[in-house]
Order: C-alpha cells, then sequence, then structure tokens
C-alpha cells in the first residue's frame, strides 16, 4: 500500500497535456449530459411539484403552494391509494412470478436440449415485439365479446373491465415479456460460467440440483443481483401495457400512468403530476440504496 | 372529446406518441417553462409578411385530410401550406404546440376548449372576420365561437350530434317505436329484454364514451344552463341536482350492456351492428363501424328522451370542430383571409363533399348530397335551442380526465354509493378549479 501511494504522484504528473484534457472531457461530457438530462429534470420535477403550474406561460406565473400537491395526492385523489397498492403487488408478482419462471427456462435451456435455440427464439418473441403491438394482442385475446379467451373457454369474463380482474390478466400479459427478458440475461450469464466449476462438481459426487445451488448460484450472483434490479425497476415503470388497454383506469391505475394522465395532454397539471412523480422517484430511490449498499458491501 | 376516428381497437395508434411524450413530459418539464419564456418575444412584427399562409391540421385521417386538402384548394388569397400531425398527439401537444411556433391559422374544437386558449391569449381574436361571415351561421354557432370576453375566436366547420341509434329493420321487426320519454325507454328496455336484447350498448373502456350518457341525463334534469355552469365549475357537483343525474342513470343501468368498462365503443357499436343490442347513445361517427351501404343505411336515430317535461329535449349534443387563429400569426392578412373563406358554405361543401360523415356548420351548407341520416341530424340540430358540446370539451380538461373519467367508471362499477362518489367529486374539483 505504502509504495502505491508514493507512485501515485509521479503517475499524475507524468500525464502530457493531452491526456489530461481527454480525461477532462471523459469525465466532464458524460458528467452535462447526466447532469442536464437526468440529475436537472429530476431536480426540476421536485421544485415544479411544489407549484400549481399548468404548463403555460412563465416561470414568473408559477406559484408556489408548498405541500398542497402532495396533500391532494394522498387524500383528494381516489386513483392514488390503488396505484401504490398495484405497483406493489406488480413488484411481488413479478418476483415471485416471470423473474422465476425465466430463470428456471434458462437453467433448462441451458441444458442444451434439442431444439434449444427454437426454445429460445420464442420465449424470447414477446421482448422483441413493440409494446404497442404487444397490447394489441392481448386485446385480441382478452376482449370480452369478440376475445379469444371467452370463445375458447365459452365465459363472458370481462378480463379487461372488471376491476378485480384485469390487474391480474395485464401481470400474464405483461409477465409474459418479462419472462422472455430474464430468460435471456440469465442464460447469458450462465453462459458465461466456466464449464470446469460444473465437472469438478460432478467428479465430487454432487447431482444436478446440488451443483446449481451450491456452485452456479453463488458464481451467478452479480447476474442475480443485476435480474433483481431490473425486475424492480420494470415494476416501478409499469406503464406500457396498462396504458394501451385503459389509459391507466379502472383497476389498472399505476403511478407512472396517473403522472401521464395528469402532466401529458391536455390536462397539465404539471404541477400534481410532478408530485406523484417524485413520490415514484422517493420509492425508486429506496431501492437504488439497498442495490448500492449491496454493491458497495461486495466491493469491501 | 377524444376524437373517435383515431382510435383503432384499443386505441393502440396513439401509444408511440404517449411514450415519446411522457419521455418529453418528463424530462422538458422543467426546460419547458425556460422555453416558454423565451417564446413571448418574437412576432411582434406579426401581420406584416407575405408567403404562404401556414395551417396547422389535426385532420390526419386518410378522409378527412384528403377532405382538408380539398377545401385548402378552393382558397384564392394565397398559398397555404398545410401541416398535418396525428389528430391525438396534435391535442396531446396543443399546450407547447401553441406556445411555441404554432401555424398561422389551426383546427380545434368549439366549446371551453377554445375558451381556455383564448383566455390565456394563445389564440387569436378573429371578431373582423365574424363581422364578414357571420351573417352565414345560426346564434347557437356564434355562441359556441365565443370566447368568455365576447369576442369571436372560432370558425366552425361542421358538427356531429349525439343520439340515441338503432337499426330501423330489427325496430321493424319487432315492431319497437322510438321512445319519447324515460318512461317508454325503460318500458321499451323491458321489452328488449324479454326478447333477449341487451336494450342499451355500452362500452366505456376508453373513459370518454359514458360522459355522453351523463351529459344527456343532466341536459334532460336540469338543463343547458345548469350543464354550462357545472362544467364551469361554478355549480357544486355534490348538489341534488347532480345526485338526481346519477340516480336516473342508475336506473337505466341495468338495461344497459353490462361489463362495459372492458369494451370499447366500437365493440359496443358491432354488437348494436350485429342485432344484440337494441340501441346505442352515442355520436354520430358510430356509423364508421357499420359497413357501407345497406348496412349503414339501415341506422336511424332518436333524440334522447324527455325526462322533465318542463326542460324538454331542446337541447342536443354535437360537439363542432372548426378553425382558430395564433396568437401572433406570421402572416396575419392572409391568415384572416383563409379563416374568412373557411367561414363560407362552399369551403364547408368543399369538406363535406370528401368526408360526408358531419354536417356542415354553416346556413347555406350543400344539403343535396347529404343521406338521410345527415339530413335528420341536421334538422335535430336546427330545432335545438342550445348545442352543448361534450363533457370533456365543456369543462376543463385536466379536470374531465383526472377527475371525471375515473368517477364515472367508478359509478358505473358500484353505482349505490351516490353521495360518496359526489362528494369525491367536488373536493377534486375545488382542488383544481380552486387553484
Amino acid at each position: 500500500m505504502t509504495r502505491r501511494q508514493a507512485r501515485r504522484p509521479k503517475q499524475v504528473r507524468t500525464l502530457s497535456g493531452i491526456d489530461r484534457l481527454t480525461v477532462v472531457l471523459m469525465v466532464a461530457v458524460p458528467t452535462l449530459v447526466v447532469v442536464g438530462l437526468v440529475w436537472g429534470p429530476a431536480l426540476a420535477t421536485v421544485l415544479l411539484s411544489f407549484t400549481d403550474w399548468n404548463g403555460i406561460g412563465n416561470l414568473a406565473d408559477i406559484n408556489m403552494i408548498g405541500w398542497e400537491n402532495y396533500q391532494n395526492a394522498t387524500t383528494n385523489y381516489p386513483p392514488f391509494g390503488p396505484a401504490v397498492q398495484h405497483n406493489v403487488i406488480w413488484l411481488v408478482v413479478f418476483f415471485f412470478g416471470p423473474t422465476l419462471l425465466g430463470m428456471v427456462l434458462a437453467v433448462m435451456l441451458d441444458r442444451e436440449i434439442r431444439g434449444s435455440r427454437v426454445y429460445q427464439s420464442i420465449f424470447f418473441m414477446p421482448v422483441v415485439l413493440s409494446l404497442a403491438l404487444v397490447g394489441f394482442i392481448w386485446q385480441l385475446i382478452y376482449s370480452r365479446d369478440q376475445g379469444l379467451l371467452n370463445t375458447v373457454l365459452g365465459t363472458d369474463t370481462d378480463w379487461f373491465g372488471d376491476p378485480d380482474i384485469n390487474l391480474w390478466a395485464v401481470l400474464v400479459a405483461a409477465g409474459w415479456r418479462h419472462t422472455g427478458y430474464i430468460m435471456l440475461l440469465y442464460l447469458a450469464g450462465l453462459k458465461a460460467v466456466d464449464p470446469a466449476l460444473r465437472e469438478a462438481a460432478a467428479v465430487d459426487g454432487a447431482g444436478e440440483v446440488r451443483t446449481f445451488l451450491r456452485v452456479i448460484w453463488p458464481v451467478m450472483r452479480p447476474v442475480n443481483i443485476v435480474i433483481l434490479v431490473i425486475t424492480v425497476i420494470e415494476s416501478l415503470r409499469a406503464f406500457d401495457i396498462a396504458w394501451v388497454i385503459n389509459k391507466g383506469r379502472n383497476g389498472l391505475e399505476l403511478i407512472s400512468t396517473l403522472v401521464t394522465q395528469n402532466v401529458i395532454g391536455e390536462a397539465s397539471r404539471v404541477g400534481f403530476g410532478s408530485a406523484l412523480a417524485t413520490i415514484m422517484i422517493a420509492f425508486s430511490t429506496v431501492f437504488i440504496v439497498i442495490y448500492l449498499v449491496q454493491v458497495m458491501r461486495e466491493r469491501r | 372529446m377524444r376524437s373517435p376516428r383515431s382510435f383503432g381497437v384499443g386505441g393502440v395508434p396513439a401509444l408511440s406518441i404517449q411514450r415519446r411524450t411522457l419521455l418529453k413530459g418528463m424530462l422538458g418539464a422543467g426546460a419547458l417553462a425556460g422555453l416558454a419564456g423565451c417564446g413571448g418575444g418574437d412576432g411582434d412584427g406579426g401581420g406584416g409578411g407575405g408567403g404562404a399562409v401556414t395551417f396547422g391540421s389535426n385532420w390526419s385521417d386518410e378522409v378527412p385530410k384528403n377532405a382538408i386538402a380539398a377545401m385548402m384548394k378552393g382558397f384564392s388569397g394565397g398559398e397555404v401550406s398545410i401541416n398535418t400531425v396525428d389528430h391525438n398527439s396534435f391535442q396531446e401537444n396543443i399546450n407547447n404546440y401553441l406556445q411555441g411556433g404554432p401555424d398561422d391559422v389551426f383546427g380545434w374544437f368549439a366549446g371551453y376548449r377554445m375558451r381556455f386558449f383564448a383566455e390565456q391569449g394563445l389564440v387569436g381574436d378573429i371578431s373582423d372576420v365574424w363581422s364578414d361571415i357571420g351573417s352565414g351561421f345560426s346564434e347557437a354557432m356564434k355562441q359556441q365561437s365565443t370566447g368568455s370576453d365576447g369576442k369571436q375566436y372560432f370558425v366552425p366547420l361542421y358538427y356531429y350530434p349525439w343520439a340515441v341509434f338503432y337499426r330501423k329493420s330489427l325496430w321493424q321487426e319487432r315492431g319497437y317505436e322510438p321512445p319519447a320519454t324515460m318512461d317508454d325507454l325503460v318500458a321499451l328496455s323491458k321489452r328488449m329484454q324479454g326478447d333477449g336484447l341487451a336494450p342499451i350498448a355500452f362500452g366505456d373502456s376508453d373513459g370518454w364514451p359514458a360522459m355522453g350518457t351523463f351529459d344527456y341525463l343532466n341536459l334532460r334534469i336540469n338543463g343547458y344552463d345548469f350543464h354550462v355552469e357545472l362544467m364551469a365549475g361554478e355549480k357544486p357537483w355534490n348538489s341534488p341536482e347532480v345526485k338526481a343525474v346519477f340516480d336516473a342513470w342508475r336506473e337505466l343501468l341495468p338495461y344497459h350492456q353490462p361489463d362495459s368498462l372492458g369494451r370499447t365503443w366500437q365493440e359496443a357499436a358491432q354488437s348494436l351492428l350485429r342485432k344484440e343490442s337494441g340501441m346505442y347513445t352515442i355520436g354520430m361517427f358510430m356509423g364508421q363501424q357499420f359497413p357501407e351501404g345497406a348496412e349503414r343505411d339501415d341506422l336511424d336515430f332518436f333524440p334522447f328522451p324527455e325526462i322533465d317535461p318542463a326542460i324538454g329535449t331542446d337541447a342536443i349534443e354535437a360537439p363542432i370542430d372548426g378553425f382558430m387563429m395564433s396568437a401572433r400569426p406570421r402572416n396575419e392578412d392572409d391568415a384572416r383571409e383563409l379563416l374568412r373563406y373557411l367561414g363560407t358554405a362552399a369551403a364547408g361543401d368543399a369538406y363535406l363533399e370528401v368526408d360526408p360523415n358531419n354536417i356542415g356548420a354553416h346556413d347555406d351548407a350543400d344539403t343535396g348530397g347529404y343521406n338521410a341520416l345527415q339530413k335528420k341530424s341536421q334538422e335535430l340540430v336546427g330545432a335545438a335551442k342550445s348545442i352543448s358540446q361534450f363533457l370533456d370539451r365543456d369543462t376543463r380538461p385536466d379536470f374531465a380526465s383526472t377527475v371525471m373519467i375515473p368517477s364515472i367508471q367508478e359509478f358505473i362499477r358500484n353505482p349505490n354509493d351516490v353521495d360518496g362518489l359526489t362528494k369525491s367529486i367536488e373536493d377534486q374539483k375545488a382542488s383544481i378549479f380552486g387553484g
């Protein structure tokens, strides 16, 4: 340690002018981009959430109204409660459903069974399709009067209209996509595992399951964390399918759809929508902190 | 109203824009404030310049787009350059559009949606144009083109009435008669149920179609003036009047198609087409769901029935589409000239010749080519004393979309808690209108 510390100043001094410029640029440009496109707007959102701005007029016309938007969101906005609840359900279901299923599929496909490529393509297909198309496909399946599901089952369940059912119907649709995504990520991770580890485990007499749990799983830890984070992110930003179906209303309320309803379009309750977005930022921050703590601990 | 014409089965075509605008909205929320501030300075010298008049068109579907092109060809006062924007994204972005560099003349809607932008100073006063074209329009049309300050801001092009539609052949076969009163409607509905039909087709997956039913019940029970005051936020929503509307609706709900919240208006229209339902309260655009020819000709309608004889049925819901001028057009003289032309019967005729799914707003519109339904619509609206626009055109858009759509859907789901519902609407209204 002491030797390295002693050497360090010398190294810095050896940087030429061009090197220094390169370093400065490489640090400055991404910083500007991140600050300008991520931190700036995020901060602006937080600031706007304390105003009543309607998207029209100059900065001077903006009135600060304190916590009123937050108060309205939590006490005087009936869709808010269900939206938070649905996001949490989404997260839990995604974690225990499609994420685990995707991992299991990846492990199966990793065993080089016949037609592995074909299965991979089939499961990955929904990820490639645009969400507009995915929404449309499920609309055809779930439609009450003309849909495939009711025709085949001979029922007349109102899959998208019944607020007790539609969230689950949508979770199936969204999970269908998520499964393929996780499968591919996990498969890539598994392919990278050194085959020597498996052989060694086999030589030591460990069975398939034991090998996976005791050897592969620990090696895959970084991938596992990535998958966990992706699942959390996907659940928090769940938006598209609910929006395609009914603009995120009537049982499909999500925080993201509420933000969109309020900020985008003619409605332009920018202040109120920003308050909802800030609440979403706060939720995400919790998970980001957990993730960072994990990563830091690992480094140490 | 959210322009039914541009929706697919589930509003799918609008999605790509939604995502893009979402991003833009989130990222730009802060930056926009700054941009808006910069925008105020330019264009002070408006009115001088020559060149083509720019026209922002939200008539993006094939047929209306061609109709607009045909219409603009008839303008002799100079060149018109048409910028067509997807209908929904035009609507979604109207705030940014008007604050940025809008076209000289652009397409928009009558009602509160027009007055709102007039109040914000984002559109131009065209009272002088109206002094030339005014004689060609009815008083009701003028009223719908006038801002809160008494000046005119809008030139109407066409309208499409809302009414209760049905299939003539089915009704003849079964011997149904158009009901004149609410009691008749209920009696007819019971008969239809006995005949194995869903009496009233209903689909509110998109949230706005049910607003038409609310509006008509309100217009029939409380009258046009109350509708206007209620929409303007001047009357409380938890009043006995509004509760009466929801109560009347609850009486009717058993005759509506069940599970309406998962059904699009298109699917509801198709149930009418397949003779599975008896009638449907919807706008005239519904005809698009009927194949051209015998089936579309089989379509007929009756005005929403009377509830209170003292109020009658002389208020009709007929959203009007038309034109406005931006606040600081680059080519102001020609823009006014263009609006003068757009306010003539000839311009309207040129449009309707290509797109006959509407009724010309001009008094002297050529009705020779109208089909039976168009003629009947024209008579219906001509005889109306007042024309309302639509719930989401007559009130603040934020109130309509973030409060009324969820509230009406909540009512359809659980029609029994009217007190709680109306109180919640009123509380939310106060937070939106009060700010």
